[in-house]
């Protein structure tokens, strides 16, 4: 017997928290690729992306952008034959590469999400313009004209915020997500 | 009278404010009262998720618990918020270690969750709460040839909750024709607009968005009509970045389905935060819809 549980295992064992079928049940017939509006965008397909788990490709899976691409729909959730949720095999994948600190380079999904769960545990409320250094930066010149004309036109048009919002009870509220997170891990 | 606790969204604060606006003038003339949460904190979007998932569940579950409190149940506009919302209380409910946690986290705020909340998506009020006779009978301007591309998104209907429809589901529809308006026939409908990818992954969401625009164009509608915030600003806000991106020439309305009923109902234009769009709405939507202000 093996002390240490495979890549397969460990990702499965993420996933028994939330309802659907283990991963290897899958049947590779595809329709989650089939279905994916992402899955063109990917470096593998969400098909291909569990059979490399079930292989136990630990490196390339956590090298490719696949998880950081999935857009969250549940199109290919709903429809799985086999009833597996892939949605949250996407998601369990991201708490695993943020968990390891290990992911392809260049991506702005972990960055962004890290700066947005700060930016709620401070205020709880979501506030956008704080948002923007955590990706305007991997943007080239024209991604970042095209960030601030549009941000712009939110401001004429009344739709931006420049007061960051705050819920009030925040002593409370900080005091509450400790006892899950310690403070320090997010301050 | 009905009554619900309204959870708007840090998206309805500003970003999306038509359709907070709209929302709560639309079902104040069907006699429903929209309460907002008492201090109601961000739903997590998708990003809690990907960072901890029992963090993710404890937030959701502060709103769930200040719900508790008022006896009534929740309604959410956006959908990611509702989804979350949703799926929360069915897991606090199925796994009682997993809400024995999460109440341990919210005493520090005094709070507890028993489990006795329903979430709606604020579509459901109008297609599931009120009949389509309550809504007829508000209808002063009826949007007689209005072609109406009816947008569901993912999340109003994905994950499936029970037995219901999530391949080609018709209440949006039956809702558009109750205010006069011709829903049209959208292949596209329950396809997704790229949600964050459009900040995280702009190329991918980009073409996501250039497909649902060009499905309406095909389609030969007037309008897209939204359930979401998220999908209201990727697919009306982006239109100038797709065109850059691939060449084409979008400018194509979109705006949400309290909008449209607002626009029937005979509601001022300012009153549904209509003036607002980057892409302003054609002038038959605005006679059909006629309002004097």
């Amino acid at each position: 017997m093996t002390d240490t549980l495979s890549f397969s295992q460990e990702i499965s064992n993420l996933l028994y928290a939330t309802e659907g079928q283990p991963i290897r049940t899958c049947i590779q017939c595809g329709t989650c690729s089939g279905t994916c509006p992402v899955a063109g965008y990917m470096d593998y397909t969400p098909r291909q992306m569990i059979a490399m788990i079930n292989a136990g490709l630990k490196e390339q899976v956590l090298e490719s952008n696949t998880f950081w691409y999935c857009a969250s729909c549940y199109h290919c959730t709903v429809r799985c034959p086999q009833e597996i949720n892939i949605t949250e095999l996407m998601y369990a994948l991201k708490r695993y590469s943020i968990w390891k600190g290990q992911h392809k380079e260049g991506l702005i999904g972990p960055t962004f999400s890290e700066a947005f769960v700060k930016m709620i545990v401070r205020g709880g409320r979501s506030f956008e313009p704080v948002l923007a250094p955590s990706y305007i930066f991997s943007f080239n010149l024209r991604g970042i004209l095209q960030e601030v004309t549009n941000a712009t036109e939110l401001l004429l048009k009344g739709r931006l915020p420049v007061i960051p919002a705050r819920i009030k009870r925040i002593e409370s509220f900080k005091r509450m997500i400790g006892r899950i997170i310690p403070m320090g891990g997010l301050e | 009278m009905k009554e619900y606790a309204y959870f708007p969204g840090c998206s309805l604060e500003k970003m999306a404010v038509s359709y907070h606006l709209s929302a709560l003038e639309t079902t104040k003339k069907l006699g429903i009262k929209l309460k907002e949460l008492e201090d109601w904190n961000c739903c997590g979007a998708t990003t809690y998720f990907y960072i901890d998932e029992l963090l993710a569940y404890t937030l959701c579950a502060r709103n769930l618990a200040i719900a508790e409190k008022t006896g009534l149940d929740i309604v959410a506009p956006c959908s990611a918020c509702y989804k979350n919302m949703y799926f929360t209380a069915a897991h606090l409910k199925k796994d009682v270690d997993l809400a024995e946690h999460v109440n341990f986290a919210l005493e520090e705020d005094d709070l507890h969750y028993n489990g006795g909340v329903n979430i709606k998506h604020l579509m459901e009020v109008f297609a599931q709460d009120v009949s389509a006779e309550e809504i007829k009978a508000q209808v002063t301007h009826p949007l007689e040839g209005i072609r109406v591309a009816p947008y569901y998104g993912c999340q109003i209907v994905r994950p499936q909750k029970e037995k219901e429809d999530v391949e080609q589901p018709q209440f949006f529809e039956g809702i558009l024709s109750a205010i006069g308006a011709t829903p049209v026939n959208y292949p596209l409908k329950m396809r997704c607009c790229g949600g964050s990818l459009i900040i995280s992954s702009r190329t991918a969401a980009l073409g996501m968005v250039r497909n649902l625009l060009q499905c309406a164009v095909d389609a030969q509608a007037t309008v897209i009509a939204t359930a979401c915030p998220m999908c209201q600003v990727n697919l009306e806000c982006y239109q100038q970045q797709v065109n850059q991106e691939f060449g084409t020439n979008f400018s194509f309305p979109v705006l949400y389905f309290t909008q449209l009923i607002g626009l029937a109902f005979g509601i001022p234009q300012k009153k549904l935060g209509i003036g607002k769009e980057f892409i302003s709405i054609a002038p038959s939507l605005l006679r059909a819809g006629q309002s004097n202000d």
